[in-house]
């Protein structure tokens, strides 16, 4: 369980047998034509009892390098390698059926939404047990005695219960347990975990992590793989950055930290945004600044002043929802100001009622009680004919842009049409300059959002924000579907945009760092009510609830020392 | 994850070799199948716009001498009773049979869309009232409603369409309601409010295309079928009337030369079906690249 915190770098004297061990891997998509090279000549072993992480950007090849470990690559993918042994034997030339008798007993694989990867209908205790009949021939009755036990091993909770659920029934960390027990049903020596906490709240991410850490003292050799250095870094020996399809720099978890030699490295480890004080561009920083420089002071700009009448004040909100005759309390006297200039960090784990808030703000649904002023005006009691016209006051961004969009239109028809109900001129000028301020190029505007990356998209969807020329911008995890350095340069550019048009920012985050960076003032939600509000650093440095000091404590930062980057005079 | 990983590199190789290359091309390239509906769908626009650029001789000239003569180059699909060459019959009722087919199919969608956004948005109580009422559509069979129209406005064209759109909007109201409830809840549509937009301006632009998009793919599909069933009815006398050439008339017409004049039947019936299994594959080829899309 002490595997939770940092992982005593591994003894590198004591030589370690190899359960993957990979040289000069090439995976090729499509023929003929323009065929895609994903991976190209990776070098790559894992001990056993070792935890190596592979860390790279969304399209740096790190999944398909995982898939291929596996012998998962896909139809159409052509895999080369020049060694490739898994526990010691050579599947280079393994036929699809050698492949799956090696799944499972020589490699297991945790993937990142469990809610796919399990029948939805079938109890788990039969999905985890499928594996031990299929590979060691075992009765029902001795299967479901082992998945008792794995299940007890996993930390599930009530595993004689759960055994029998299916996973719709399960919370998202019940259904990742669930998988990591299936992952280690047969005891596998190799154990591929991809993007295993990705979308988990703080506190399950430390919990699943800390199991692929004990999979690994139980003499397992892990492959971990994820876009976040941050999380990582809580449990790898040794860390692999790739970036393009290649290896830039390789080595144990602490040197790669402490002195990252690639630029691609140095931009992983400065995208995280923790310990980054508010204000401080996270990438923004031109990246020629050595990590033993202290970033440019000018960098930090004071807090917009406070004390200013609220644009927005929510005076005891609260919300219920009645599903099936059982009535759920989403939202419990609640109480929120947004002043101009100045962001509100609002942070809590799934199900702590932050979305509602955020609905009840926009006016999308009514509270039960209380009221929501904007400006000192009433806003939550107009009626809607009357609302409308000032709707474009208040702007959203959502986790999810491209659901946000019509699916028929494209980036210029969208942002066009925002223009228009904010009043102004929707002509292509108005478009290009959009485009401009969320630093796109002005092409993008002929394009569809299909063909956009998810970070364009983000863009695209806070420049259709800015388009109706809000006051308040409301931001319900604008970046927790999103890469770390694509996040950093969204949360960059949000703060960027607040300081040239002085909005009031309300962000909603499960991430406590992200909020932290954003925040003057930090609100935290817990079961729909808010434990504790104040300044952010106040919040931070010195939590007043024991809620808010584990979520510090959980939250994904570099486990390395202070970083370089970090303003001398912060701490 | 990985396909999301892959789409975003190619992306990221360069603008010139996006996602159609990289991915797409196996899924882009058009199947023979859709290309062989689509030159049938062809030749049917024609046989309905100008008939007699495809026809090899006037389709009610009679010629008793003539009579009954089997397939042959003078005439394709033979002669029936009269002498009248089949084959420009068939091409004279295909506007006849695909007209009482898309009208069928939109009277129905027309019907289903009105019931549909009724029990969609128009609150608990109607969706109520419209549930059970097309649930009751539902338990007759369509054709025994088609019966019972006729029976009360009697035999003609007109009547069976009706009859036939009448009896497919059950199905299209309940597809259109599922789709409105899905994108009335869907992130756009808040998205429109959030930027103040009315509700029916957001209805018109964001919830009624997007809700009709499946539903056009559907509507192809409905058209074989109701050119089935507008046959059906015309077969049993009671849609499109002798001497006509409507296909199924023309069935019913060559039924009792069917022991010895196999070609008045098998090739109205071969028109019928071909046309049906046309329609389907386009609509599944625009089901498809939808499927795609979304």
């Amino acid at each position: 369980m002490t595997g939770t915190t940092q992982a005593a770098p591994a003894p590198t004297d004591a030589p370690v047998a190899d359960v993957l061990a990979i040289e000069g891997l090439r995976v090729t998509f499509g023929d003929g034509g323009a065929p895609v090279e994903a991976v190209r000549g990776i070098d790559l072993r894992v001990g056993r009892g070792e935890v190596v992480a592979l860390v790279g950007e969304s399209g740096s090849g790190k999944s398909v390098t995982a898939r291929a470990a596996l012998g998962l690559a896909g139809a159409g993918a052509r895999v080369q390698a020049e060694r490739f042994e898994l526990d010691g034997s050579d599947v280079r030339r393994a036929t699809p059926r050698q492949w799956r008798r090696l799944r499972g007993a020589k490699a297991g694989l945790v993937l990142q939404d469990a809610l796919v990867s399990l029948d939805p209908l079938r109890p788990i205790g039969r999905e985890i047990g499928d594996a031990l009949r299929l590979h060691l021939g075992l009765r029902p009755a001795a299967a479901r005695a082992r998945v008792l036990g794995l299940l007890e091993l996993v930390g599930m909770p009530h595993p004689a219960l759960t055994i029998d659920r299916r996973s719709g029934e399960l919370s998202g960390g019940m259904r990742q347990r669930a998988l990591i027990a299936s992952a280690l049903a047969l005891d596998p020596p190799l154990v591929i975990a991809d993007e295993p906490t990705t979308a988990l709240d703080v506190g399950v991410q430390v919990r699943v992590l800390g199991l692929l850490a004990e999979a690994a003292a139980r003499g397992a050799g892990v492959l971990l793989i994820s876009h976040d250095l941050a999380v990582v870094s809580r449990i790898a020996d040794r860390v692999v950055v790739l970036a393009d399809g290649v290896v830039v720099e390789a080595g144990p978890t602490g040197e790669v930290l402490a002195s990252p030699r690639h630029p691609r490295t140095r931009e992983l480890i400065a995208a995280v945004p923790t310990d980054v004080p508010r204000g401080v561009p996270l990438l923004g920083a031109p990246a020629t600044a050595g990590p033993s420089q202290p970033a440019a002071a000018p960098a930090v700009r004071p807090p917009a002043p406070t004390g200013a009448p609220p644009v927005v004040e929510a005076r005891g909100l609260v919300k219920a929802f009645t599903v099936g005759g059982s009535t759920t309390v989403a939202v419990d006297d609640v109480d929120l100001r947004l002043e101009r200039g100045r962001t509100l960090g609002l942070v809590g784990e799934s199900g702590s009622g932050k979305t509602t808030v955020a609905r009840l703000l926009l006016a999308l649904t009514r509270p039960d009680a209380g009221t929501v002023r904007l400006d000192g005006d009433a806003w939550s009691e107009l009626p809607e004919r009357a609302r409308r016209p000032q709707r474009r006051r208040i702007g959203a961004i959502w986790q999810d842009p491209f659901g946000s969009f019509d699916p028929r239109w494209g980036v210029e028809r969208l942002l066009r049409d925002a223009i228009a109900a904010g009043g102004g001129a929707p002509g292509s000028a108005a478009v290009a300059d959009l485009l401009d301020q969320v630093h796109l190029s002005p092409d993008l505007a002929a394009r569809h959002p299909l063909d956009l990356s998810g970070g364009q998209r983000q863009r695209v969807a806070i420049a259709r924000a800015l388009a109706a020329r809000p006051d308040v911008l409301i931001c319900d995890e604008p970046v927790s579907a999103l890469d770390v350095t694509v996040q950093a340069r969204v949360l960059d550019l949000l703060d960027e945009l607040q300081r040239e048009h002085g909005l009031a920012l309300l962000v909603i985050s499960h991430d406590l760092g992200v909020v932290r960076h954003m925040s003057d003032e930090l609100a935290v939600m817990r079961h729909g009510r808010i434990l504790e509000q104040g300044p952010a650093e106040r919040v931070f440095d010195a939590p007043e609830h024991e809620y808010t000091a584990a979520l510090i404590r959980d939250s994904p930062r570099l486990a390395v020392g202070p970083d370089a980057r970090r303003d001398p005079a912060d701490r | 994850m990985s396909d999301v990983e892959l789409r975003s590199r190619a992306a990221a190789v360069g603008p010139e070799c996006g996602r159609a290359s990289a991915l797409g091309a196996g899924t882009r390239r058009v199947r023979p199948g859709t290309v062989l509906a689509l030159a049938f769908a062809a030749f049917l626009l024609v046989a309905t716009v100008a008939p007699s650029l495809l026809q090899t001789a006037a389709p009610n000239a009679i010629a008793p001498r003539d009579a009954f003569s089997p397939p042959s180059l003078a005439h394709w699909f033979g002669t029936d009773e009269s002498g009248r060459d089949v084959y420009s019959r068939v091409v004279q009722g295909t506007g006849a049979s695909l007209a009482i087919g898309a009208s069928a199919t939109a009277i129905g969608l027309a019907i289903g869309l009105i019931l549909g956004a009724v029990a969609a948005l128009g609150g608990s109580v109607l969706d109520f009232v419209v549930g059970r009422v097309n649930e009751v559509l539902f338990a007759f069979p369509g054709i025994l409603l088609a019966l019972l129209v006729i029976v009360l406005w009697g035999p003609g064209p007109v009547t069976a369409t009706i009859a036939v759109g009448l009896s497919t909007a059950p199905g299209y109201a309940r597809i259109i309601r599922g789709e409105l409830l899905s994108i009335r809840d869907s992130g756009f549509v808040e998205a429109a409010r959030v930027l103040g937009h009315g509700p029916f301006r957001i209805f018109a632009r964001h919830v009624l295309p997007n809700a009709l998009v499946p539903v056009a793919a559907l509507a192809t599909l409905g058209i074989g079928q109701a050119v089935v069933w507008a046959s059906s009815l015309s077969y049993l006398g009671l849609g499109a009337q002798p001497p006509a050439a409507e296909w199924g008339a023309m069935l019913a017409a060559g039924r009792t030369y069917i022991t010895t004049a196999w070609w008045l039947t098998v090739f109205p019936g071969l028109m019928i079906v071909l046309t049906t299994l046309a329609t389907t594959v386009l609509g599944r080829a625009i089901t498809a690249r939808d499927g795609r899309r979304r």
